[in-house]
């Protein structure tokens, strides 16, 4: 797993062979990585992958059981979470219900010992910012849940922290706003200039936004890398099968040379794909195909083929899903567009088609 | 649906119910409000509306003796519910925000079990307790007292409260660079405070009109509205009683009211 963080860029949070246990049950298990200033990086995983306790320890809401955590070359473990100099959109937002809309921004200010002039109007520029200005003397109770989530922003960078925290902050809201504050966030994010460390269980906004992506199950760390190579590479069968769809299929591998490898998926049909470290010679392994890297025709193509019959076609909007039955083995799904453009053509069920593969579809998985 | 079927109000018997139990409960409440108003010397002839038998506690040959219970009483009742609310309000946090802890089920029982226990036998401990240490009675041993068992009355509606009160705003708090401290003061206190007001309001009510524990504390010569009352009773109901009685329901239903509509203004939605 490599880490893709260049030597010049200076490194923000630095985690160093974290380990967090509650009693007997471990909820991380010995993390390490590095985040680089200047970066939306993504903590992604399903629920109770131990994300949000990672969050919190750098927050400093929880203890760290073993390990060291470093800001900008400090350790904070010691801390705490009001001397250290980050910031958290939580959740639920977390807004103080008695408090205005300005007072909420201006708070972290005031507690800085800055003048209650000097905070209100640094709050009524961070206002600005998330355009909440017309409703600086509002009560939170009196706002739609966007905008809460826009105060709970502009509070937490009002005290231009060196990295902000986000706890999963978009789950709240509806879809279409999700997708809106997903671009709204990102350019928050470019236009600040602040460390922002997302976490969220939702692959897609992970893609959509990050620069890079850990991806965590069972509190530990599965991979981490550029939101492109953790869709394109996926290292093992738990993110090939969280990020995105994928065909896992089951091989043998029978020979690898020249860094291709041979795979037998059973049925008599044999693909061979680029050769993975530490997958040798009579490895039983996962391969992982994207479905949309798949694409359908009558007969035999350049490309490496699979022969099968069509099943069924499911309309997806953007996309039609053709699921092809093969001689042996699980369906697999090839994804379409559904646009002329691509000579898109309805392959009726019954038929028997080539499933085709472009170049680099296939991906060979550790287990 | 459902609804429709099992509604309640559909049940036979349900109206001569309610009326019997609204009758029972404010009937006798009524009559005495009603009577405190009579020009009359006896209490059961109505001669006319008058305010002769406020007047008299105010000014009569017994207004003395009540003004000094009237004193007792509101102090005794100010002090107690302020002391217990402190208290109160400091074991909820202990309690409350302070996660899991050993005993945590045991503490909790603990400050609320003298809710459960019969009145008479805190009385009789409390009285036994006093005389053992040679504590001399008198105002402070009904301070004391009250003080003690206003507590888990206090307690019930702030830990409510604090129950219903997220820990992150504490946490966002402190994440905004408040200490410990600041965020107690600035945000814990304020959601609290509907809590807090309701608990003390509570105390008061129950310190105001006690009576068990008073009349066994209390000293010779040292009396409370409730026992001031208790003692002119057993000489004969005069109609000065039903005034002071009323005054005494009017503050009742004022402070009950101000907790109803403190309890509405839910500042943490």
């Amino acid at each position: 797993m490599g880490n893709t963080a260049s030597a010049a860029d200076t490194v923000a949070v630095s985690i160093d062979h974290v380990t967090k246990r509650y009693g007997t049950f471990t909820a991380l298990r010995d993390i390490s990585l590095t985040i680089a200033d200047n970066e939306f990086f993504t903590l992604l995983g399903p629920s109770g992958c131990g994300k949000t306790t990672l969050l919190r320890m750098i927050a400093g809401f929880e203890d760290v059981t073993e390990g060291e955590i470093y800001l900008f070359g400090d350790e904070i473990e010691t801390l705490p979470p009001n001397k250290r100099p980050v910031n958290t959109v939580f959740q639920n937002y977390a807004l103080f219900p008695h408090m205005s809309v300005t007072d909420n921004v201006a708070f972290g200010l005031e507690m800085l010992g800055r003048s209650k002039a000097e905070a209100r109007a640094r709050a009524g520029e961070m206002l600005e910012l998330v355009q909440l200005s017309r409703f600086a003397d509002r009560q939170p109770s009196q706002l739609s849940g966007g905008q809460q989530q826009r105060v709970a922003l502009a509070r937490a960078l009002a005290p231009q922290p060196k990295v902000l925290l986000l706890d999963e902050p978009l789950s709240a809201l509806d879809l279409k706003l999700r997708q809106a504050m997903r671009y709204e966030l990102k350019a928050l994010q470019r236009e600040t200039g602040i460390t922002f460390i997302f976490v969220t269980h939702d692959q897609e906004e992970a893609l959509t936004m990050s620069d890079r992506i850990a991806v965590m199950s069972d509190g530990r760390l599965q991979q981490l890398g550029a939101a492109r190579d953790i869709y394109e590479a996926p290292h093992n069968v738990f993110v090939a099968d969280f990020i995105g769809e994928t065909n896992l299929l089951e091989v043998s591998v029978n020979e690898v040379k020249d860094d291709r490898a041979t795979c037998d998926l059973g049925g008599g049909y044999i693909l061979s794909c680029d050769a993975v470290e530490g997958i040798g010679q009579g490895a039983h392994v996962h391969m992982s195909i994207r479905p949309e890297r798949l694409f359908l025709s009558d007969g035999p193509t350049e490309a490496q083929s699979l022969e099968g019959t069509v099943r069924d076609n499911i309309f997806v909007g953007t996309d039609i899903q053709t699921i092809v039955a093969l001689r042996e083995g699980p369906d697999i799904t090839v994804r379409s567009s559904n646009s002329d453009r691509g000579n898109a053509r309805i392959f009726e069920p019954g038929r028997a088609v080539h499933v085709n593969m472009e170049a680099g579809a296939a991906r060979l998985l550790v287990d | 649906m459902a609804r429709r079927t099992h509604d309640i109000r559909r049940y036979p018997g349900f109206l001569p119910m309610t009326i019997l139990c609204l009758t029972l409960l404010y009937a006798p409440l009524i009559v005495v409000t009603v009577y405190s108003f009579n020009a009359s010397n006896s209490i059961t002839n109505w001669e006319g509306v008058s305010l002769r038998w406020y007047v008299d506690v105010f000014t009569g040959v017994e207004a003395d003796k009540y003004k000094r219970a009237a004193w007792n009483s509101f102090t005794i009742a100010l002090i107690a519910a302020t002391t217990a609310t402190t208290i109160a309000t400091l074991a909820a946090t202990g309690m409350i925000r302070s996660g899991t802890f050993r005993l945590r089920t045991l503490s909790f029982g603990l400050i609320s079990l003298p809710l459960m226990v019969p009145e008479i036998v805190t009385a009789v401990a409390t009285l036994i307790f006093f005389n053992s240490i040679g504590f001399v009675r008198g105002y402070t041993t009904i301070l004391l007292a009250h003080i003690a068992f206003c507590i888990p009355f206090a307690y019930m509606p702030i830990s409510a409260r604090m129950q219903g009160i997220e820990d992150s705003y504490e946490q966002a708090a402190m994440d905004l660079y408040a200490t410990r401290r600041q965020a107690f003061t600035k945000i814990l206190l304020p959601l609290m405070m509907p809590g807090i007001i309701s608990g003390f309001l509570l105390a008061f009510i129950i310190s105001l009109d006690d009576f068990i524990i008073t009349n066994f504390v209390k000293g010779a010569g040292v009396e409370t509205l409730p026992t001031a009352i208790f003692g002119a009773v057993k000489q004969g109901i005069k109609p000065n009683i039903m005034a002071i009685s009323t005054m005494l329901l009017a503050v009742s239903v004022v402070m009950v009211t101000i907790s109803y509509f403190i309890s509405k203004s839910d500042n943490a939605k």
